[in-house]
Order: C-alpha cells, then structure tokens, then sequence
C-alpha cells in the first residue's frame, strides 16, 4: 500500500434518536485492496455504508459525525447521486434490477449511449435514438472483465440468482469513474461455486486499481478474499486485523463476544431439565420468503425455555412460523407425541400452541382496535371465551374489559385505557398487548419470534421477566426466536443455532463466544472435524 | 379540545351538516311547508337506510364499499316483480316480494364473492364494473322474461316490463303507512322507520357475535386473522352474501315507500349513491359503524329532499339531480384521496 489511501473513515459515529449505533469507527482502505466488514446483525454495517453512500435516511435524522476522505480529499457525501459521481459503486443484497429489460439495457440504464434520430434534430435530446451496438459492446466489455459468459441480450427475468449478482457488478464496474465498490454480502444467495467465482472476480477488479468494500457473513471467504478485517460489534470497532494474524475462531469469537455475567444468565443447568419433550420436530420445511427452512430436526423439552438464534435470513424466523401454519411447510412435527397436522393454523391453536410473530404490527395486531379487542381476538375465535351465554351470543364486552384490565396491570402496558387503539402504542407496549394476547389463550407451548426488537431497553427487560416468569410460575414451555444472542443468553435454558435451513448445533448459554460465533457463521463443524483429525 | 371535536366529527359531515342547516334556514325564511319538508327526510331517510346499512359488512370484512350492491338490488327487483305477476296485494305482496328477494340476493352475493376474493385491492373498482354490467345485461332480461302482468308489460307491444311500474294499489307506502300519524304537522313514517330500527339491532347484533367479529378482524388485518385461524376469504364471502342480501330487501323497501319499482338503468348508480352516504356519515374504506350509516343517510338524504324545494324558489330552477351527482361523486372521490389520520405512513 502506497501513497494515500483510496478511502478513509475517520472517527465515524451516528446516532439515531440518542441511541449510538455507530460510536467512532475510524479505517482507511488502499487502491486495490479488499477490506472486510464483519459483525453480526445490527452491528452497524449497514448505517456505516449508509453514511458512506449518503442515502437519505442519515441526512434525515441529523447527519453523523467525523470524516470520510476519498484519495486523500475530503468528500462531504449528501446523496447517493454525489456518492456516484465520487465514483462509489454499490451492489446491494436485494437486486435492484429491471426483470423486463435485457441485461444490456440494465447495465446501460439511466448512461444510455444515444444517436441521432429525425425526431431528436427537431426536439433535442430527450427523443434520441438508443444506440444498441454500442451499448452491447459496452455491456460485453464490463461482462468480460468478471468473466459472465452468457448472452448481453437476454433479459434478466429468469436468470439464475447468481448471474443477476454478476450483473449488478457489470453494472457498477461499467460507471467509468469507478474508484471504489461497496459489496453488501453478495455470496448471500449465491451457490458455493458460484461465491467461487465472484471472488475471482473480485480478485481482477482489484487488479485494475479498484477498492473493495466487502461485507459477508461467512467467515472463509472473508479470510481468503480480504486484505484486511474490520470487525464491528454494537457500533463499536473491536479489531482492525489482517488475515494473516488471525483466524476464523478468532473473528468468530470478537465478533460476538459480549461480556455477560453468568449471574445475569437465567438459563438452569441441562439436568435440571428432564428429556421428556413437548414438541419433536423431525425434518422441517418451511417456504418463508427470506427465511426458508431446509430440513430441521429440533427436540423442544418440556418446561424448558429454547432460544432459536442464527444471523437474519438463514431460517430461524421460518420455523415458528412454518408449525404456527403461517408459510406452506412439510415435515413431521410431533407433540406430545402425537402427530400436529402442517398448513392449518387453527390446528396448532387448537393443540395448545400460541405465537407471538416477530412482525408486530403486520400479524401482530389489530391496529386500528382496541387494546382489549386485540387482546381476546384470538380467544374469541379460537375457543370461544369472551362470549355471553345463550341462544345467540354475542361479545361480552364487560368481560373483555374486566379481563383486559387485569392483563394491563399484569403486564405494566402503559395506555389510557383498555379502550386506547393498539396504533398508538409505543413498540414495548404493542408487543405487551401480543403477549397478552398469545397467554390469553393459555397455551402450554408459547412461540415468541423477536419479542423486543425495537423497543427500548426498560421495556425489553420487563418482557423478558416477564417470559421467564410464565416459564417458573405457570410452567409454560417457550420458544424463543431473536436475533440478539446477548438476549437468548440471559434467559434461555438451551440455544438452538440456525444456519442455512439447517439445524447447525445446540449450545448452553454459557459456552463460548467463540462456539457462538462459529455456529452462526456456519463454521463450527468444520472446524471441529478439522481438529479431529 | 376544539381541534379533537373538530377531528371528531370531521371536516367534510362538518360542512354538510352546517349546509344543511343553512338550507332549513333557508327553506325557513322563504315560508316553505316545513312540515312536508321534514316530512320528505324522514321517509328518504328511511327508504334509504337499509341500502346504506348494506355497505358495512363488506367494509368491516376488508372489501370496501360493496360497489357491486346492483347485484343485489337487482334481486330484489325481481322480487318484487315476481310478486306482482302472481297479483299479490298489502303485506303479502310486500312479504312474498322480500321473501325471494333475500335468497337470490344471497345467491348473488355468493356468485360476487367468488369475484371479489380473485380481485383483492381493486374491490371497489372491480365492482362498479361489475354493477354496470350486471344492470347491462339485466335490461335483456327485463325485456324477454316471460311476465304476463298487464300492469308491468309495455301496454302497447304486450313483451317486456316498462321502464317504471306503478305499485299502487299493490304495496305502495305500505310500511309508512303502517301506524303513521302526524306531529307538528310532521308525518312520521313510524312502520318505515320500525323496520330500519329492526335492521339495525339484527345488524348490530350479528357484528357482536363470533362470526361478526371474526368479519372485522379479517377486514382489519387479514394476517391476523390467518394467524388466529380464520379463513379471510370465507369471511370476505360471507360478507358479500349478507350486503347483497340487505341491497336486495333495501330495494323492495326502497320501492314500497317510493311507489314505483325502477327497472332497466335504474339501479346504476344506487351503489354510488349509498357508498357516498355512508362515506358522508364518517366511516373509511376499512371501518364503518351503523351510526355513520344512519347520519350519513340522514345528512345525504336531507340535503336532496330540502335542496329542491329551496332552489326552487331562489333560482327557479331543479338543482337536485345535480347536486346529488355532485355531492356523491365529491365525497367518493374525497374518501378515496384520503390518508387515514395516524396510518400506517411510517
């Protein structure tokens, strides 16, 4: 590395409404280079390369602080327009391609190469004619130099998922200023051999001078492909590192290690836990868009407290959602032994099982009811309590709010009354009213999905009790989804790891950082097969 | 305080109610029979109720004002028909006519349903389209069904009903009749307005039981409603067969009280007509009450009934007709414009 660098962050911190989720993260990047970012979900990645395209969202809640130089000047980012005119590329997780178009025309858009035409002599630019040859030739140029071999004219629509990455980078390599490219995982959807491939395309980007921002989650490619790691955790840099001074368990192990006291760990030792299981999941599907279950195998004890817990969209979320009968799903799913019949969610209800879904106010609520509405919906329907007796019954209203009032109190829902709408809640109290709601049912198997994403910290630690609470007192089995490790560690008994669809492994959550931080990358049984032999 | 009373009632019911009052003021001022007038409101009020109420259970269900109620309405026109061909006369012709009407209303509402349910989101378009074409298609059926009934047929050709049919003599003004007596010069429709009374507390009833209410969680959030178990189409369905339902026994009630049946092109834009009120009387796309429907009919109503007699002697002119196009396409279009106050518009 040579001269200035291609791209430097100097002390980057943001805050969102007082809540720091970047706190001063400071790397420069050299012409050529790869550089890794690496860290789990919420992290900061995605804010810090959001501030480093200048989207719309950092500006609108007050900027951010410190200073990004770009070959040594000093860049003052506004908008994704200027971040392209600087000459930053980004190829985003979720395409963002026209299906009708050609791949051509994809690569070309909005940088059309025009010609005359008769219309245009006489009304100018606008009404220019497209010139295909050479924007083909264009598109071939850009295609050729990643090595995607396939015809420049065919549309996108239908392509293989990992030919539309490859077109995206086309794309971006096609800007003739580019200095620098922001890959925000782009091995996520892509097949082992074709990860292959991109990083060899990679490898001859960097040949021709271009800077590499990498973002991944699986730690081997991060070791092979980047010249240097950053690894971020809470918003903080933990470690500016090379690939050559570490090693997978190493990274694994900074980038989840959180200093939990084992006193705040609520989990009980496996043997007080008897193997009498509540639930026996055996080869679990589920096509939940963005969290597919790919065959899972999990044994849920009864009493017992289970976090569910893995990186986002590798299919943690799917599986309470696919036994709930919310996403088409296969499999054989036993409880208590007997068989639960797949797709049809008023069986599961029926059999004792409640779910609070992770999408709280999509599924979670009635948003224009009221909280006691919201709170005996599902008991209504499901098993007809909250009803007056008679011939025709109809709502109990004094019942439901006599009830209703009683789970306020119980809950500490802060509200005017039982009759505020759900709407105007804050995210703590909404997810109260789920709660509520999913106990009102009294199931002896309560799914949480997420329970305290977005909501502040007082209020998470008064859900979490709370679901510690119904576990000791009323001996309700829960199944915990979330995405926070530290979460499912302070409260859970045994922690499930998902990883591809699959079942990666079960640890306590007082093992290591580094067994967690293995299991979520996917990496943990390669290793131990590695040192096995 | 006055800014949430003002939220409360909402700016558009705000106008009208105050246009409203300013025309009785005027009518007033310029000496016309006030007892005829209130009269008037009373009965359109009544004539219209149960057409209007027809829009809640599709609204609640999640498929907004049911724009397909000539589907229904049609219904109860064939009702009514059939039961003059038989030479049915008072009650039992009333009776006979809401009797078949209900059934085929139902049906039609089912054979709607089915659409409605392959349509989510373009509901509302959809079936006003629907309507059109119904009524379209209807004419052909006004003109070959086989009635013989010298009263209804062309009096001249001898194939095919008339465009209006006369019921008097039949079941005109049969329930406004029905115990009427006069206050302060006032007629009170008191049978029309028993029976809208009766509409309500069914309707009112059925939303509070555990079918009505699983209704208004699938119209609420249909993901929810998965998520508890309930089947949204079932519920979207069974909507559509209770509003056309009601638009087929609101047309024989509508018809009684007005004298006439109106064939043909006639029931066109009775759905607009109906939706408007409704939309007038506060409710959204998404939730209506059975009090919004009935200050809706009343403000709607009473403005048509009170704007002609009052045009009449300031402009010499029948601004009625217009004002109804003007004043119900106004509010459709206003209500489709809208964001809800505190939506989802995060």
């Amino acid at each position: 590395m040579t001269g200035t660098p291609r791209l430097e962050m100097k002390n980057i911190s943001k805050q969102y409404y007082g809540n720091r989720v970047l706190k001063g993260v400071s790397f420069s990047l050299g012409r050529g280079e790869v550089l890794s970012l690496v860290g789990e979900n919420g992290a900061g990645k995605s804010t810090l390369m959001n501030i480093l395209f200048g989207m719309p969202v950092i500006h609108a809640t007050g900027g951010f602080e410190g200073e990004i130089y770009l070959d040594g000047e000093k860049a003052d980012i506004k908008s994704p327009e200027e971040a392209m005119k600087l000459g930053i590329g980004m190829v985003h997780q979720e395409f963002m391609l026209l299906p009708g178009f050609s791949i051509t025309e994809n690569i070309k858009l909005n940088r059309e190469i025009t010609k005359d035409s008769l219309l245009s002599r006489f009304f100018g630019k606008p009404l220019k004619w497209l010139d295909m040859p050479a924007m083909k030739d264009d598109a071939r140029v850009s295609m050729d130099a990643i090595g995607l071999g396939i015809d420049e004219m065919l549309p996108v629509k239908g392509l293989p998922v990992g030919h539309m990455q490859f077109v995206e980078i086309a794309r971006e390599l096609d800007k003739k200023n580019i200095r620098l490219l922001v890959l925000d995982e782009p091995t996520a959807v892509l097949t082992e051999s074709d990860a292959d491939k991109l990083l060899e395309a990679m490898k001859i980007l960097t040949d021709k001078g271009i800077s590499i921002l990498f973002i991944s989650h699986r730690l081997d490619e991060v070791m092979t492909a980047s010249d240097k790691i950053v690894i971020l955790r809470d918003g903080e840099q933990i470690a500016e590192t090379l690939p050559s001074e570490t090693s997978i368990e190493r990274i694994a192990e900074l980038m989840v290690g959180r200093k939990i006291e084992s006193g705040e760990m609520k989990g009980r030792p496996p043997s007080e836990l008897k193997d009498d299981y509540i639930l026996q999941i055996r080869d679990l599907s589920v096509s939940m868009p963005g969290e597919r279950v790919k065959g899972v195998n999990l044994d849920v004890k009864r009493g017992e407290i289970l976090g569910i817990g893995g990186l986002a969209g590798q299919g943690k979320i799917g599986i309470a959602n696919g036994i709930m009968g919310l996403f088409p799903s296969g499999g054989d799913v036993k409880k208590n032994g007997d068989p639960v019949m797949l797709n049809n969610t008023r069986g599961s209800l029926d059999n004792g099982m409640a779910f609070v879904s992770e999408d709280r106010r999509g599924t979670g609520l009635l948003l224009d009811d009221s909280i006691e509405f919201n709170i005996v919906a599902t008991a209504i329907q499901v098993q007809c309590k909250f009803l007056t007796q008679g011939k025709i019954s109809i709502l109990d209203g004094k019942g439901m709010t006599e009830y209703a009032s009683k789970m306020i109190r119980e809950l500490d829902i802060r509200c005017t009354g039982p009759g505020q709408l759900t709407r105007r809640l804050s995210g703590g109290n909404q997810q109260k009213v789920c709660i509520a709601r999913a106990i009102t049912l009294e199931p002896n198997l309560l799914f949480v999905s997420e329970p305290t994403r977005g909501i502040d910290i007082g209020a998470k630690k008064l859900i979490l009790d709370h679901l510690v609470k119904l576990n000791r007192e009323e001996g309700l089995t829960i199944v915990m989804t979330s995405s926070e490790l530290a979460e499912l560690r302070s409260i859970c008994d045994r922690i499930a790891i998902v990883y591809q669809g699959k079942l990666e492994g079960i640890l306590l959550p007082t093992d290591s950082d580094r067994d967690f931080g293995l299991m979520m990358a996917g990496e943990y049984h390669k290793i131990h097969r590695k040192e096995a032999v | 305080m006055g800014n949430g009373l003002l939220n409360k009632v909402g700016i558009p019911r705000l106008i009208i109610s105050l246009f409203l009052a300013f025309l009785v003021a005027a009518a007033f001022s310029f000496g016309l029979p006030m007892g005829q007038i209130f009269s008037a409101m009373l009965t359109r009020f009544g004539m219209n109720a149960l057409l209007v109420l027809a829009m809640i259970p599709t609204i609640q269900a999640g498929a907004g004002p049911n724009f397909g109620l000539p589907f229904g309405i049609i219904c109860g026109l064939v009702g009514a028909t059939l039961a003059i061909e038989l030479d049915l006369r008072g009650f039992t012709a009333l009776f006979f006519a809401i009797g078949v009407s209900i059934p085929l209303g139902a049906a039609a509402g089912w054979l709607y349903g089915l659409l409605l349910n392959r349509v989510k989101g373009q509901e509302m378009t959809v079936g006003t389209y629907m309507g059109f074409s119904i009524v379209s298609v209807m004419c052909i059926f006004w003109l070959m069904a086989p009635y013989k009934s010298p009263e209804m047929i062309w009096p001249y050709g001898g194939d095919g009903l008339r465009v209006t049919v006369v019921l008097d003599g039949r079941m005109e003004q049969l329930l406004d009749r029905f115990l009427s007596f006069t206050f302060y010069g006032v007629r009170i429709p008191t049978g029309l307005l028993l029976v809208t009374a009766l509409c309500c507390l069914l309707l009112w009833i059925f939303l509070r039981t555990r079918t009505g209410l699983a209704m208004s969680v699938v119209g609420s959030n249909p993901r929810f409603a998965e998520a508890s178990g309930l089947s949204v189409n079932k519920y979207r369905m069974l909507a559509s067969i209770i509003s056309c339902a009601m638009g087929a026994a609101g047309i024989v009630i509508y018809s009684q009280s007005y004298g006439f049946i109106q064939l043909y092109q006639a029931p066109l834009y009775m759905a607009l007509y109906s939706v408007s009120a409704i939309l007038i009387g506060g409710a959204s796309l998404q939730r209506a009450t059975i009090t919004q429907a009935l200050i809706g009919t009343f403000l709607f109503n009473g403005l048509l009934v009170i704007a002609l007699p009052v045009a009449n002697v300031a402009m010499d002119s029948d601004i009625s007709e217009i004002m109804r196009v003007i004043i119900s396409n106004g509010i459709i279009l206003y209500a489709l414009t809208r964001k809800e106050v505190g939506g989802d518009a995060r």
